[in-house]
């Protein structure tokens, strides 16, 4: 199995998770059916047009119905984006197999997965709603609760206890590393450079080579730049994670980021950054390391709230293999490859596990919060949103793409606050692709159905769509695809010993041959005179031979034995005399090649 | 033009492929402690392994003697690659005499631990021997940065392709920071080289470990060939007792230590005990080359043991309250103080330095952690000399106390025997260690594992048999058929195969007897035998077909025996027809016919009529 995301889009259609009673969204009308029946008022809140569920939110998981999930031996993971699912798979399927990814892809993977597990259980809440979920009730909703698929397979978050176990399961390897599967197959991960540890898999037995391509990216970060070399010569390559906003350049963004940061900040205004506590943070806060004194924004608080916020940059400074050389030589100096370390030490930067405890005791406006979760539904964020939202000081800035910023506001409309879209995907963009796919020429590509058309709001930009010979072959959700080669050869290797006598007993006749006897195939012909002479030889006086229309026959008339000799074939029929039988046949088989 | 060749039938290829393994150690490692260096012909690849120079002689045989790999002709053409397996100068220290002024420009493969931390040893190194000894003819600073320039820095567990035949492969090794077992892989011949390893986690670092690779060879180093340490918890609570006991009646103790190793484990070793038994008396620790050693510690703390990397967010072993810088005036002061101070065999720097001002007073204690060469102060005081010889014809007598005490990360005895069973070698080389403890060593490992052992001296060549495998490919269907026979198939173990191999241009290739003879185009041959059996019975034919079948059909039950409309009957492929006997009606004559594929179901067949049928029950 590659790879075990989780679908968090589906929290978008919850009411966030205050931190604190919050009265606005406590008094939030209750949605009422046309016809006027109240009875999904408790589930279901309005606003500003658009409907909630007022329950804990659920993850939409991935497909688990198809297939015997106790049947899959293997788990490749290709980031810590891609493994949010982990426990739901590892804890509840009845999965034994192993799962395999890299150091800083479980690290921070896990802190991913503790920040979440925590911000939801903090704030606990009494109501899980599932009325809605009935077919009927859910036709009757607006959109888009209406369209929503598979609710009833959304699940609460898991536990802590849960993603120890899952993470336990999880064999670390490293990058170009040769692992042997069952003897039939290698896998080994490539580096992607999307992110610390991220990795694309090449899977491969002697003769067939299967590349993963996810998340990978061309652009020079802090991770170690993607091996591309390595991906040559696939027979298939599975092509997927592209960027989410091919047409934002992510350069650009973070210009964008930075001048919109400072343009708020300067008139006195608050800066909020909703984001993961691991990833694009640590490019920004490094751009902004050298941004901040040119831009005159030295004396202005940059705080980074999250459970896992010392973690995260602690974490960042210790993986110095899995960087880009540049950080790498900084490390051989030593000095830490990353600057945020002289952020934190020159007070510049400061972290806390949450806006409770010292955090309200330091905290000094105007300032920059970096914060999670992206999706405005549950962490430290909406608080923050609470806070700053009635003011048309602050700004909002987005830069994770994983969620549309307009549905992640809705649930804060009306909203005062200026709201900035600047996505930071620094995955791979049609071009890239392209110029990838040129480089390493793949016999078959293999990718999902969106990526062969054009996206279906700019259905004109064909450029926005992937471009190969042969055509990449697509898949959707829950299909099933056969892909296009045939095993043929496989490599063995042939001791050169003989191999230990087997142990059979001598046989006596009484016992029953055991199993296929295996005698080799016979090819050639018998030569006639040779033949003859080679049975007067060996004591038969009377040979007598006669034409037949396709060879001969051979008469041994004392011993009432015929012997047929044709082209391609050879048929002794004689009496039971066993001696002689296996005499004759030996005569035969020496003028026979065996095979 | 096709050449065809192909092997009748074959149970088994034959063929024994002499590639010989030749080893040429190179002066280095083979029966002595103090440099390694290691010349490893594996299938035609020249791989050197570790560059060490000794640190007892000051002259040309400080370095090893590069003449014997190639008299003539440039290293690079003759070597393919260079490993390092840890930053120690013994294992390093000639690279850059090695690589600027021998020449060598081939690639050196190292972790990136030993990537970060070897020019700054060398730096040090060539610091003491140029600029305080005045020595010249020695490699520069430059010299340093252009070496390092050719190195490549690997992963752990990263299979590394150096060229299409040879790969190598990284093993974490304990001993110090960055230590690296390497396996070096040529076809289906393989070598391991431990370097310095510890099979026992201690206070920094976590245990070598290798998986079962089975090796041809495995190199490893025997320092402690004949030790079979006590526990290190003893050792520890023997060194914290001694400590404790001089710095009470006032004494100064000086722990002579290389600047990255055993020093950070016995800083965490006093630091945390300062902190339980609440200890005022300084501890100080070089300055220099310590204190950005720690920051390496910290920076490459994947590489550390267990609980310090799980821990490190809240608490980072590395940085020490109790630990202060030292001030070379510091050694004046009056009172007790316990200094780590470097080089660790008291041969030149700082540590001997102090030693020179301490070692007059009976009160004070050095404690040498670690082993001492041959040639050095600290090798003279361990065994027992208490009057030096310095420089200037100066006499120095020793008052302090010696101690000695074994912190320094090697395996002993068990675990070179623990590392010999993880990885399951064919054959076993002995290197870096004493000549007798290495024999008694050899023979302890030859009788427990039934494995040839090897000792080369310096200088010498072992060459070493490999029976390797020869690699075939089988086109699957004859795969699954021949799987499916039998027993289900075993990874690990061999398995008899039957089929044709196939040799074409430079390719084996293994199929079925079918296919090879459609690929040579020639046509199958039918050899097929039909014997006539007669048996008394009186009754009508197909009443014998009948109780033929019943008496066949009872007997061969693993069979499929069938009675066909026909009145035949078969037995898998084999026919049997019965007729009346022309002359005899009381005979009847079966006809048993077989192919030679079914030679022996058919020969039992015949024989088994011949007895005749059971007598049947009415």
């Amino acid at each position: 199995m590659l790879d075990c995301g989780l679908d968090m889009t589906s929290t978008l259609n919850f009411l966030p998770l205050p931190l604190v009673q919050s009265p606005r969204l406590s008094k939030l009308p209750g949605w009422v059916l046309k016809d006027g029946s109240m009875f999904l008022d408790k589930e279901l809140k309005e606003c500003s047009g658009h409907v909630f569920v007022d329950s804990v939110p659920e993850f939409c998981l991935p497909e688990t119905e198809l297939l015997d999930l106790s049947t899959v031996d293997v788990i490749l993971i290709s980031n810590y984006h891609c493994m949010m699912a982990l426990p739901y798979i590892t804890e509840y399927t009845g999965f034994t197999g192993t799962v395999y990814a890299t150091e800083p892809t479980v690290q921070i993977g896990r802190l991913l997965m503790e920040e979440l597990v925590n911000s939801i259980e903090r704030v606990p809440k009494a109501q899980s709603a599932s009325m809605w979920k009935n077919k009927e009730v859910q036709r009757l909703l607006p959109a888009p609760l209406k369209d929503a698929v598979e609710v009833s397979m959304w699940r609460k978050c898991y536990t802590m206890p849960e993603v120890n176990a899952a993470l336990s399961k999880i064999q670390l390897v490293g990058y170009s590393q040769k692992i042997e599967l069952f003897g039939a197959v290698q896998v080994t991960p490539l580096s992607s450079g999307y992110a610390l540890g991220s990795s694309n898999w090449i899977i491969q037995s002697h003769y067939e080579k299967v590349s993963y391509v996810s998340g990978s990216s061309l652009l020079t970060t802090h991770p170690q730049p993607m091996d591309q070399a390595s991906l040559k010569n696939s027979d298939v390559l599975i092509l997927t994670g592209l960027t989410q906003i091919p047409t934002a350049n992510p350069d650009g963004m973070v210009g964008e980021f930075c001048s919109n940061l400072a343009m708020t900040v300067r008139n006195g205004g608050n800066v909020l950054v909703p984001c993961y506590p691991s990833g694009v943070i640590y490019d920004l806060l490094e751009c902004l390391y050298q941004y901040i004194d040119s831009a005159g924004l030295s004396n202005v608080p940059f705080y980074f709230i999250s459970p896992v916020a010392n973690s995260s940059l602690e974490f960042s400074q210790i993986f110095a293999e899995w960087l880009c050389h540049n950080k790498q030589t900084k490390v051989y100096l030593p000095e830490p490859p990353f600057p945020h370390a002289e952020l934190i030490q020159t007070n510049k930067l400061k972290h806390y596990p949450s806006i409770h405890g010292d955090f309200s005791n330091d905290f000094k406006q105007p300032c920059v919060v970096f914060t999670g979760h992206p999706s405005l539904r549950f962490g430290d964020v909406v608080h923050f949103m609470e806070l700053w939202g009635k003011s048309s000081l602050n700004t909002v800035i987005f830069t994770e793409p994983d969620f549309s910023y307009l549905d992640a506001l809705a649930p804060y409309q009306p909203l005062a606050m200026k709201c900035v879209y600047c996505p930071i995907d620094t995955r791979l963009n049609f071009i890239q692709v392209s110029k990838l796919l040129k480089e390493v020429q793949p016999l078959h590509v293999v990718c999902p159905e969106q990526y062969t058309q054009p996206p279906p709001t700019q259905s004109h930009r064909t450029d926005l769509m992937i471009d190969c010979q042969p055509p990449a072959m697509s898949y959707r959700r829950a299909e099933v695809l056969t892909l296009p080669y045939k095993r043929r050869y496989e490599k063995i290797e042939i001791m050169p010993d003989q191999p230990p006598a087997s142990k059979k007993r001598k046989r006596v006749s009484d016992d029953v041959p055991e199993g296929k006897s295996l005698k080799p195939l016979l090819s050639g012909s018998i030569p006639m005179d040779q033949f003859v002479q080679t049975l007067e030889k060996h004591g038969f006086s009377d040979v007598k031979v006669e034409d037949t229309a396709k060879g001969h026959i051979v008469l041994l008339q004392e011993a009432e034995t015929l012997i047929q000799l044709e082209e391609d074939s050879t048929h002794i029929i004689c009496d039971n005399d066993e001696p002689l039988r296996v005499k004759l046949r030996d005569l035969v088989l020496k003028f026979l090649q065996k095979f | 033009m096709f050449s065809w060749f192909f092997l009748l039938f074959c149970d088994v290829f034959l063929v024994f492929c002499d590639v010989s393994l030749l080893f040429c150690c190179c002066p280095g490692a083979g029966q002595d402690v103090g440099r390694s260096c290691i010349l490893v012909s594996i299938a035609g690849k020249n791989v050197m392994l570790d560059c060490g120079m000794h640190m007892g002689y000051n002259d040309d045989r400080r370095f090893p003697d590069f003449s014997y790999i190639t008299q003539n002709g440039r290293l690079t053409d003759f070597l393919d690659c260079v490993i390092i397996s840890h930053f120690h100068l013994d294992h390093c220290g000639a690279l850059p005499y090695f690589s600027e002024m021998v020449g060598y420009d081939g690639p050196i493969y190292m972790s990136h631990p030993t990537k970060a931390i070897c020019p700054i040893l060398l730096e040090d190194y060539r610091k003491i021997t140029v600029d305080k000894k005045g020595e010249t003819n020695f490699f520069t600073s430059q010299m340093i940065k252009d070496c390092m320039k050719k190195v490549v820095a690997v992963h752990l567990h990263q299979t590394v392709q150096v060229d299409e035949e040879l790969e190598i492969k990284a093993y974490y090794a304990g001993h110090v920071l960055g230590a690296a077992m390497f396996q070096i892989k040529v076809g289906c011949e393989s070598v391991v080289y431990t370097g310095d390893y510890n099979m026992t986690p201690d206070r920094h670092l976590g245990a070598a470990w290798i998986d079962k690779c089975r090796p041809d060879l495995l190199i490893t180093e025997s320092t402690y060939a004949t030790t079979i340490r006590d526990s290190k918890r003893c050792r520890e609570r023997d060194f914290l007792k001694k400590v404790h006991e001089t710095v009470e009646r006032g004494g100064k103790v000086l722990i002579p230590v290389f600047a990255l190793g055993r020093a950070q484990e016995l800083c965490i070793l006093l630091e945390t005990f300062w902190e339980r038994m609440n200890l005022k008396a300084p501890i100080y620790f070089s300055t220099g080359l310590t204190e950005k050693a720690n920051h390496y510690y910290k920076l490459f703390i994947t590489w550390t043991n267990q609980k310090i990397r799980k821990t490190f967010v809240q608490r980072n072993m590395f940085e020490f309250k109790h630990i202060k810088a030292f001030d070379r005036a510091f050694a004046d002061n009056p009172g007790p103080m316990v200094v780590f101070a470097t080089p660790g065999m008291l041969h030149a720097g700082q540590s001997l330095q102090i030693f020179r001002k301490w070692a007059g007073n009976e009160k004070n204690m050095v404690i040498m952690p670690g082993y001492c060469v041959q040639g050095t102060v600290g090798h003279k005081i361990l065994s027992g000399q208490r009057k030096l010889e310095m420089e200037g014809r100066q006499i120095l007598e020793v008052k302090m106390q010696v101690e000695y005490m074994s912190f320094s990360a090697h395996a002993d005895a068990k675990g070179i025997m623990q590392l010999i069973r993880q990885a399951e070698p064919r054959n076993v080389l002995l290197v870096h260690g004493e000549a007798k403890k290495m024999e008694f060593l050899r023979q302890k490992i030859e009788q427990e594992f039934h494995v040839s052992c090897f000792m080369p001296a310096n200088g010498e060549t072992t060459t070493i048999l490999t029976n390797p495998s020869i690699p075939v490919d089988i086109s699957l269907g004859l795969l699954k058929r021949e799987t499916a026979i039998g027993a289900a198939p075993d990874a690990k173990k061999p398995k008899l195969m039957h089929g044709t191999l196939l040799m074409k241009d430079n390719s084996f290739r293994l199929v079925s007897p079918e296919q090879a003879l459609k690929e040579l185009g020639l046509a199958e041959h039918q050899l097929r035998f039909t014997c006539r059996v007669h048996i008394q019975d009186p009754r009508k034919e197909h009443e014998t077909v009948l109780r033929v079948y019943n008496h066949l059909k009872g007997i061969l039950k693993d069979y499929s025996v069938q009675h066909l409309p026909d009145g035949s009957i078969t037995v898998e492929s084999i026919l049997i027809q019965a007729t009346a006997h022309s002359e005899d009606q009381g005979t009847k004559v079966l006809l048993v016919s077989w192919t030679y594929q079914d030679e022996e179901l058919g020969s039992y067949l015949t024989s088994l009529l011949k007895k005749g049928l059971p007598q049947s029950t009415p």
